[in-house]
């Protein structure tokens, strides 16, 4: 979207360029020398435009967090099948080699799709072969349930990773719920988000299991001042008052977790909740404007909260209508997420929408898949959470019905790999 | 349990000001943005030491204001009627913000505008006239007095057997009679459900009365009908089961007391007939509401009913502005009641579980049909 403005095709088609490399090198010399070439060229070709399309795999903070939110997510949540430490380390080393390749825009492993023995699988599965890496980040986190007793984790356990209390009117499915892992991948293509995961879990086989995924589109909030604020599928804007990349401060005091805040492993990372948000689309679309307006706290339009005028003028809660009613509703949305209500509180939200077919019934098996980092998930995201399921107007529309909580460690260097600092 | 929105009234007094105030949006073809008042906003310049604006006389209606503030201090916007009652107000407009205020004035007569630099003091003041109003909405507003009245008989009817009925019940449960409790159970339902809407006004009765397990909040207490459907179905009366059915006829009979009070819009009426469908369509046709005993489509069938009683309410005013709308609506409130019927056992219907997926289907879709045309309800009745 906005964010690979002025890139070009030739210069961030990493893949393509090695598929044809290959596919010289399978005709010419031999498959699997060429693809070597491939990659030595890749390595030095003119690095800094074809980065444009790319987002940097290394960093104090993991990708796909403050990264300008892509358009596509494939988030998978797995369990893990061995109770070997050792084995599990092992395939954490695995899969950050291949993120380190993928979110580079390169095959999931050296041979790749094509320069492997004609007899063998081939190494990546082929499908994103003719697409650029398209801002693919991958980025991993722990479940609660992963620090029990099979790994000898228990005493790594960070406070802030609670198991979620219950929350009013949700209706949570447990298929579609918990994990001892997750992988969130994002791109600007949904093919290669899809490509990633498939490839981390194939690698994965006999040592996790995915317990559930969720395909989404269509994100539904900014992380950057960068991006437009898009809409969700009540077709509000969504996500006009997050906080994003630039607010530095913020990130800060409410979502990068800092070393004296529990185990020091944790220390620029963050907690992700994820909710999976059943949406009853067909009787939001029977309410009336001024209804939806009045759930939501804002215009349809321009986005404005009542009583103002244009999308980012600041909300103001004491505003008054007719007898000095005020023109936001006790229960509207934004009054009860707000940061003032809140008291400051506020949480990094990365959701996506999603549509998976329908539900028997003819109705739209829709909703949002909502995505937040948090410093602290017992402070910041339950409370907030336990007013909005009570009290929010909008819950009449909606339905929680999948639920999970993960740690998300802290960012890579080029040498170090997933769960060094869980395992050190 | 309650899907429709708990709002106050005095929320919905507001609401039903936006609902107008869209209705004019679409009869003037006025192309701004959602929430300009008919012939646009009115600009309010604000100094710190003027307070100019821009038109002094508008027809009653919604009127929306847009304040600029081109002062130093931050100001406040207030709309007087006659005794300086507050007809809407705007407050903390820092220096160089821009704030919207959209105000209700349905009668004309005199009426004040004052900027307020500072934030206090009297406000610098200026005269505004609101014009008409008053002509041509005599016999509309009959009409609207009218069905507002009959519903409330509907109403009164409905909670008085509720209370006759929720009495046998209790009386049921403390006896320890369980067939009999369950037996009484749907039945009792069935006029707290036809009246559903009006209930959920209500904001801490309702969900005292009518929470679901799920929708318990941390903390409070798991009371009313679906706690006392747990013991009978699941758990077995249990020894406080007799005070937990004490409680639930307390706040029916406190319920029943409000009712009497409660002033309903034709709004209120329109929005009730629709969001009792909505509550069908997400609690009743997926099981959820009667988890324990089954008995939803007695529920199903009581939303129905109340939700045509609100229309037979407004029928005259629909019948008179679109009577198209009001034969689909019967044909289609006859369609879901033929797929009803088509449920019944004995003096009853039959449990949900007991339900193919093709019923279900068929519910759904025929509620659907039925609740398009409802949702063009309050629109035409706001007129």
């Amino acid at each position: 979207m906005t964010s690979q403005a002025g890139t070009e095709e030739g210069t961030q088609v990493s893949r393509r360029k090695l598929f044809g490399l290959a596919g010289a090198g399978v005709a010419l010399a031999g498959a699997g020398a060429a693809a070597g070439v491939g990659f030595d060229r890749l390595g030095g070709d003119t690095p800094a435009a074809a980065a444009t399309s790319k987002v940097d795999f290394h960093g104090e903070h993991q990708a796909g967090i403050v990264t300008p939110a892509q358009p596509n997510l494939h988030f998978a949540a797995l369990d893990v099948t061995t109770k070997d430490a050792k084995k599990l380390r092992e395939l954490l080393r695995t899969w950050t080699a291949a993120a380190r390749r993928m979110t580079a825009g390169e095959e999931v492993g050296p041979n790749g799709a094509l320069a492997g023995s004609a007899q063998a699988p081939p190494d990546d599965t082929g499908e994103a072969l003719d697409l650029p890496a398209s801002d693919l980040t991958l980025t991993i986190g722990f479940g609660p349930s992963l620090f029990d007793d099979r790994f000898g984790l228990a005493a790594k356990r960070p406070p802030q990773l609670i198991d979620l209390p219950a929350f009013p009117k949700d209706k949570l499915d447990p298929a579609r719920s918990g994990g001892d892992l997750c992988i969130q991948a994002c791109a600007n293509d949904p093919q290669v988000a899809v490509h990633a995961v498939r490839n981390l879990v194939r690698l994965g086989f006999g040592v996790t299991e995915v317990r559930w995924s969720q395909l989404g589109f269509g994100r539904s909030s900014s992380t950057s001042r960068s991006q437009q604020t898009p809409r969700n599928l009540f077709g509000f804007k969504d996500g006009t008052n997050n906080v994003k990349a630039e607010d530095t401060d913020v990130l800060r005091d409410q979502v990068w977790a800092q070393a004296g805040d529990g185990q020091a492993w944790m220390a620029g990372g963050t907690y992700l909740v994820a909710r999976r948000i059943r949406m009853h689309i067909e009787t939001w679309d029977r309410e009336t404007l001024a209804g939806q307006e009045q759930i939501v706290g804002r215009t349809k339009g321009s986005g404005a909260p009542l009583g103002q005028t244009g999308e980012f003028d600041q909300v103001d809660l004491q505003v008054g209508g007719a007898g000095g009613t005020p023109l936001i509703a006790e229960d509207a949305h934004i009054r009860l997420a707000s940061r003032q209500t809140r008291k400051g509180v506020q949480i990094l939200r990365r959701g996506y929408n999603f549509v998976d077919g329908s539900d028997g019934v003819g109705h739209l098996e829709a909703g949002l898949f909502f995505l937040a980092f948090n410093r602290d998930t017992r402070t910041q995201y339950v409370p907030m959470q336990q007013v909005l399921s009570s009290k929010d107007a909008m819950m009449e529309y909606l339905q929680h019905t999948g639920s999970a909580h993960f740690a998300i460690p802290p960012g890579l260097t080029p040498t170090s790999n997933w769960g060094d600092g869980l395992f050190a | 349990m309650p899907q429709f929105r708990k709002t106050s009234t005095a929320v919905l007094t507001s609401l039903g000001a936006l609902v107008a105030l869209t209705a004019c949006d679409s009869t003037n073809s006025a192309s701004g943005p959602s929430g300009a008042a008919a012939g646009g906003p009115i600009k309010v310049e604000a100094s710190d030491t003027a307070c100019s604006v821009s038109a002094t006389t508008a027809a009653a209606g919604n009127l929306t204001f847009e304040i600029a503030n081109k002062g130093t201090k931050v100001t406040e916007f207030y709309l007087y009627a006659e005794g300086d009652r507050i007809m809407g107000e705007v407050e903390n407009i820092a220096p160089g913000l821009n704030r919207r205020l959209i105000v209700e004035v349905p009668d004309p007569g005199k009426y004040q505008t004052a900027c307020k630099p500072g934030m206090a003091g009297n406000g610098i003041r200026g005269d505004f006239t609101v014009t008409g109003g008053a002509q041509g909405q005599s016999n509309a507003s009959a009409q609207k007095t009218a069905a507002t009245k009959s519903y409330a008989t509907y109403v009164e009817n409905n909670s008085s057997a509720l209370e006759t009925e929720t009495a046998k019940f209790v009386a049921a449960v403390k006896a320890g009679k369980v067939d009999e409790a369950k037996a009484e159970y749907a039945r009792t339902r069935v006029f707290y459900e036809r009246i559903e809407p009006v209930a959920e006004k209500f904001g801490d009765l309702d969900p005292s009365i009518d929470a679901r397990e799920a929708d318990v909040e941390p903390g409070q207490q798991f009371t009313g009908f679906h706690r006392l459907e747990k013991d009978l179905w699941t758990t077995g009366l249990k020894p406080d089961s007799p005070q937990i059915a004490d409680k639930l006829l307390t706040d029916v009979k406190a319920l029943v007391a409000k009712t009497k009070t409660l002033q309903l819009s034709v709004l209120d009426l329109a929005n009730g007939a629709k969001g009792l469908l909505d509550e069908v369509a997400t609690k009743k046709i997926t099981g959820e509401e009667e988890t324990f005993s089954h008995t939803d489509l007695w529920d199903f069938q009581a939303n129905l009913d109340g939700s045509k009683g609100a229309i037979a309410a407004l029928r005259p005013i629909l019948q008179e502005r679109d009577a198209t709308l009001v034969s689909t609506l019967d044909k289609e409130f006859a369609n879901v009641q033929g797929l009803l019927d088509k449920t019944r056992s004995g003096d009853g219907f039959k449990y949900y579980n007991e339900l193919s997926q093709d019923q279900i289907k068929a519910f759904a879709s025929a509620v659907d049909a039925l609740s398009e045309p409802l949702s063009k309800v309050a629109e035409v009745v706001a007129r």
